[in-house]
């Protein structure tokens, strides 16, 4: 539901985190919690382009920090950063599973390929261009294929499943109070 | 006999530009050993994937048929496939999602079937944006085609399958901490024992948790024999191997490989594998599993890739990636860059990895900017000893989960093979490789 939320909006506003905390029957505060956990999902507004360069030992070997740097100053941000025009948010990232074509980026969660300051520069003139508009939807967009159909498993299989599961869960909370009161 | 003689069980399709397509994987002979599968009873499917005696290749290395066979005793409920590959330089469940999506769907529809199931879940690293809607796309398309869902194939076995996307966390490749985000919930591993997935899993209910490598096994072994399979490799270690192959080699790679046959040697200099160290440096260090494993150096290169002969050799095959680190490699970076991996993705719920990680990344940061002191190498093995006692492999551990026991890893490793580097550093007052 965070990454609808961030789909529609780019990032996580705190209305949306109060509207997801309100189906889910939990705290905004809890949302938030749980949201900030993770590194994907963004608390602040982010730019249409988040760039994430991988810096771990894989893509270091390959040059990693070296290009962090470049990035920094080509976008004039420090990693963590957006620019002042709200196009490019940079974010040093941990491991992107790419690691035979270093230094791996991704933009927007889009493997971008092998790059290098030269190629990196060539990749900001791209996507300021609209370029890769086809590969790189706007950032919160995650998966575009959308699930075709519901799920058909048989209601009563699934029904006596429910019943089993509550049951069993009945009888390991007796089990737990006859414990705790012997 | 030569590295290419073995059967390609994972990558058999990847030389296709349109592999991750139902079109592709119907005329490679896709879904046939699905519906093999159902002409057998379930209990001889489980049987056969015991008879091919397949590890899991999530990190653990558990055999999957013994996984499913403790099982027959509790119903279960939930199949929960973990694809949140995430452990530094390991790359190959990525290429498997994004390249045979189909593959790994059928491995969970038969291991489904084996343990009479009707709801799987596929946990999908976040990041895999592109990986994510292939699976999805091929999930749709399965439906379609009546291979999941209700009564598949008009064998009266039902199953619906979710593909559910994480939010970027290491600690969710943890079983119970992507049990615990697949509720929708902060990855915080869950303490065990004594309740381990097989008795509450997601939901609460009895679930089996398997890797997208252990799935894309499945339909070969279905289709060929547990013994086929086993009859590969050697010892405890069957079968074929992705390995992920990085750092300072001319071809880094996923390379699929007959389990004990090879050696790191031929994975590292093999011309039709790494293919040898860049340029004209040589090797210097290489860590054989991932970095939560302890480092190896160039004369443990003859050891071959088996899940016991590397944990004899004091570290382990883990996740299956092996990176290569050449003579212009600063030994002190590499550890300094791994340890400030595992401070970041530290999930906090235990006081020594919360705490640990983070003084041991701030003490190797100024040991390799100039600032460290002597006495420093000992405080770096005492914290690693409160992390994990003993600092030894099979590593104690003091932490809910393995992220704990995995930090001090590269630093020991670094300690006690390059001492003379880290005292380099500390005396010239900076790093020498700059």
């Amino acid at each position: 539901m965070c990454h609808l939320a961030q789909e529609q909006d780019g990032w996580l506003r705190p209305e949306a985190m109060a509207e997801i905390g309100e189906l889910c029957e939990v705290t905004a505060a809890e949302v938030q919690g749980t949201a900030s956990f993770y590194d994907m999902l963004h608390l602040e507004p982010v730019g249409t382009y988040v760039l994430s360069v991988c810096t771990n030992i894989a893509c270091m070997l390959g040059g990693a920090l070296e290009l962090l740097g470049h990035a920094e100053s080509a976008l004039g941000v420090r990693a963590g950063g957006t620019t002042t025009d709200g196009v490019f948010t940079l974010h040093e990232a941990e491991c992107l599973a790419d690691c035979d074509k270093t230094v791996c980026v991704q933009v927007n969660h889009r493997y971008v390929g092998a790059q290098t300051p030269e190629s990196f520069d060539a990749l900001l003139d791209d996507l300021r261009a609209g370029r890769l508009a086809d590969t790189v939807p706007p950032h919160g967009t995650l998966v575009r294929v959308r699930r075709s159909t519901g799920l058909q498993a048989d209601r009563a299989a699934v029904a006596a499943e429910r019943a089993a599961m509550a049951e069993a869960q009945a009888a390991r909370a007796t089990a737990a109070d006859g414990g705790h009161k012997a | 006999m030569a590295i290419t003689d073995a059967p390609r069980i994972m990558t058999s399709r990847l030389g296709d530009d349109d592999s991750y397509t139902m079109e592709r994987y119907l005329a490679t002979g896709g879904y046939t050993a699905l519906r093999k599968a159902f002409t057998m009873r379930p209990e001889a499917v489980g049987a056969e994937v015991d008879a091919a005696s397949l590890l899991g290749r999530g990190g653990a290395g558990f055999p999957a048929g013994r996984k499913w066979s403790m099982m027959r005793k509790n119903p279960v409920t939930y199949l929960v496939v973990n694809g949140d590959e995430s452990e530094p330089a390991t790359f190959k469940d990525h290429m498997l999602i994004e390249r045979d999506p189909h593959q790994i769907l059928e491995g969970v529809l038969i291991s489904a079937y084996a343990l009479q199931v009707s709801q799987a879940f596929i946990y999908v690293r976040g990041e895999f944006a592109l990986g994510l809607e292939r699976l999805q796309q091929a999930l749709n398309e399965a439906y379609d085609h009546g291979a999941v869902g209700a009564d598949i194939f008009g064998s009266g076995f039902s199953l619906d399958v979710v593909v559910h996307p994480g939010a970027g966390a290491y600690i969710c490749g943890e079983e119970t901490a992507m049990l615990e985000s697949l509720e929708g919930k902060r990855g915080f591993p869950r303490i065990k024992p004594p309740f381990f997935p097989a008795a509450i899993g997601i939901y609460g209910e009895p679930t089996v948790v398997n890797n997208v490598e252990t799935m894309a096994n499945i339909p070969w072994i279905i289709n060929n024999g547990g013994a086929a399979f086993a009859a590969l490799g050697q010892g405890r270690s069957t079968g074929t191997r992705l390995f992920a192959l990085a750092g300072h080699v001319r071809k880094p790679g996923n390379y699929e490989i007959e389990m004990v046959k090879t050696t790191f040697r031929d994975l590292i200099y093999a011309p039709v594998l790494g293919g040898g160290i860049r340029g004209s440096n040589t090797l210097k260090a290489f860590i054989p599993g991932g970095v939560s494993a302890p480092w190896f150096g160039p004369d443990q290169v003859g050891l071959p890739l088996g899940q016991d002969e590397v944990g004899d050799a004091g570290s382990m095959l883990g996740s299956g990636s092996v990176v290569v680190m050449d003579s212009a490699t600063c030994m002190v970076r590499a550890a300094w860059r791994i340890t400030k991996f595992f401070s970041r993705e530290s999930c906090g719920q235990c006081t020594p990895c919360r705490e640990g990680s983070g003084w041991l990344e701030r003490i190797m940061f100024r040991i390799e900017h100039g600032d460290g002191r002597e006495e420093d190498l000992d405080l770096l093995m005492d914290l690693c000893d409160n992390i994990s006692p003993g600092v030894a492999w099979p590593p104690q551990q003091t932490t809910i989960c393995v992220l704990g026991p995995s930090i001090p890893s590269s630093i020991a490793s670094g300690i006690r093979m390059f001492r003379d580097e880290f005292l380099v550093h500390v005396k010239e007052g900076g790093c020498p490789f700059d």
